[in-house]
């Protein structure tokens, strides 16, 4: 793999940092009119989506990270992997518990996810923006209960757990807003 | 590449506070009677500075048909010091500088600069003046002032004098650089990251603050102090996360200034870069006699940034770099 300057680093650049992938998010040059030029740099670790600042000398190099994302439906999981399929060649890939984390709640099958590779393996799995899923347990909601508008919990059938209106009943589908947990509405 | 990139990167209304501001400082200094100069953009020599990245470009017509060399210069310092090598008196300009590698929230590539020489002067008393101006453009609260030696004793807990290196890389590594700190062979490196990041963001925030006494390892073309010698008449000016100034009592003897620009492209050796000619017709003019005096370098752009307020440099110059 390339390395990379500092002059090279801008926002979306993937390299490797103590043995991780990174995402560059922001680099700010940080100099004195008199002396050394140092880059300030917004890092985000793909493994462990921790973002963090970094400072670098100038004109230093850092190697960069295969990484790549690609469009993937989202098939069926054995318990141990979660399988995707590239709709366009049919090519499968397995992703693990680590790459699928959190994320797991929001696999809808046949939903296009974006799988980030690293050295060709998953490495994170992000959803759809939105989702549409089956609400499966919620509390009956009483028709002109006025007190609070915070709504109520309702599971889903992934387990993902929102807050929904009190009109919201069990085996309604609703749209879900997979970067904020958010309840949209409901799908007809 | 969105398709506006034709419209200014700064808001009209910005640009007539620019204005504005440029007027105040020429009356500022009308009214004490510094005369407004302007010297070359293109120059035959360079600077050897090791952290500074010239443009280059050549002239080619009469007289010069193979191609002469000219550099952007990167701050108008030596012509205005052949300036007062022939006897100009006090002098200022506002004028455009040129430096590569240079662009971000704080930096654009080209840049305008005022400098002014005060013969006369020393550090202090410029530094007085330039409060003057401060208070004059920003209507700030008085300037405050703290030596190099003291910020870093205050906020770092270190003597910036004394420190040798091994004590400042295990202070970096405490810090967060372990990365920069386990292989960096040069103190002063060491001393600008911590001044960069520890120590700016934590001073003149609330009133302009002056730096003064810089280490002699960093006099740049800043006499040393005779009182003493560890460090030289060098001093900057921070407000609000930003470095607005950088000033000298300034080195007349051109011995040593010769020395120092070998050192400089020694060092440029070292690290690799390409030395630079030295500047001859500068030191013709130290040898010739440069009067006592001192002077300072303030980016205009940044004073506008502070004036109205914006946070990027392409906020406060009709186009940056990315619409130049």
């Amino acid at each position: 793999m390339a390395n990379y300057s500092t002059n090279e680093f801008k926002g979306g650049l993937k390299i490797m940092l103590d043995g991780e992938p990174c995402a560059i998010l922001e680099n700010e040059m940080v100099k004195p009119g008199k002396g050394q030029a140092f880059n300030r740099v917004k890092i985000r670790k793909l493994i462990s989506g921790k973002v963090l600042e970094k400072t670098f000398k100038s004109g230093d190099s850092v190697e960069g990270a295969d990484v790549m994302d690609t469009e993937l439906a989202y098939l069926y999981t054995d318990g141990e992997f979660w399988h995707f399929m590239n709709n366009d060649t049919f090519e499968q890939i397995a992703a693990d518990e680590k790459a699928v984390g959190e994320n797991v709640k929001w696999l809808v099958e046949n939903d296009v996810c974006t799988i980030t590779l690293w050295n060709g393996s998953p490495i994170a799995v992000t959803p759809p923006n939105f989702v549409e899923l089956e609400i499966t347990e919620t509390d009956p909601g009483l028709k002109g209960d006025t007190a609070g508008t915070g709504g109520k919990p309702a599971t889903l059938s992934t387990g993902a757990v929102v807050r929904v209106p009190l009109f919201v009943q069990i085996g309604e589908v609703i749209k879900v807003d997979t970067r904020t947990n958010e309840y949209q509405g409901r799908v007809k | 590449m969105s398709d506006n990139m034709w419209a200014p990167s700064c808001e009209i209304q910005t640009l007539q506070e620019r204005a504005k501001i440029l007027g105040k400082i020429r009356a500022f200094f009308n009214v004490r009677s510094v005369m407004e100069v302007e010297t070359p953009s293109l120059c035959a020599a360079s600077v050897t500075d090791v952290h500074l990245a010239t443009f280059t470009t050549e002239f080619v017509g009469p007289g010069n048909s193979t191609g002469l060399p000219l550099y952007l210069q990167t701050s108008p310092e030596f012509a205005m010091k052949r300036l007062l090598a022939a006897g100009s008196g006090a002098i200022y300009q506002i004028g455009k500088a040129f430096r590569n590698e240079e662009s971000g929230k704080h930096h654009n590539p080209e840049f305008t600069m005022l400098e002014w020489y005060r013969p006369d002067f020393d550090e202090f008393t410029l530094m007085a003046e330039i409060n003057d101006l401060m208070i004059h453009i920003l209507n700030c609260q008085p300037c405050t002032s703290i030596s190099y030696q003291q910020v870093f004793l205050d906020i770092i807990g270190i003597d910036p004098l004394s420190v040798n290196l091994d004590e400042l890389k295990s202070i970096a590594v405490k810090y967060g650089y372990a990365d920069i700190a386990d292989t960096e062979t040069n103190l002063d490196t060491l001393l600008q990251l911590l001044f960069c990041m520890e120590i700016e963001p934590n001073i003149g925030q609330r009133a302009p603050c002056f730096v003064y006494h810089f280490p002699a390892s960093q006099a740049a073309l800043a006499q040393l102090c005779t009182e003493d010698p560890r460090v030289a008449g060098r001093f900057e000016l921070y407000y609000q996360g930003m470095e607005l100034a950088n000033g000298f009592n300034e080195l007349t003897d051109a011995t040593e200034q010769t020395a120092r620009f070998e050192q400089d492209n020694k060092l440029r050796n070292e690290m690799g870069l390409t030395p630079v000619d030295i500047d001859k017709r500068f030191l013709a003019a130290l040898t010739h006699g440069l009067p006592r005096c001192s002077g300072v370098a303030l980016g205009i752009d940044r004073l506008v940034m502070l004036a109205t307020k914006k946070a990027s440099i392409k906020e406060v110059i009709a186009f940056d770099i990315a619409r130049a």
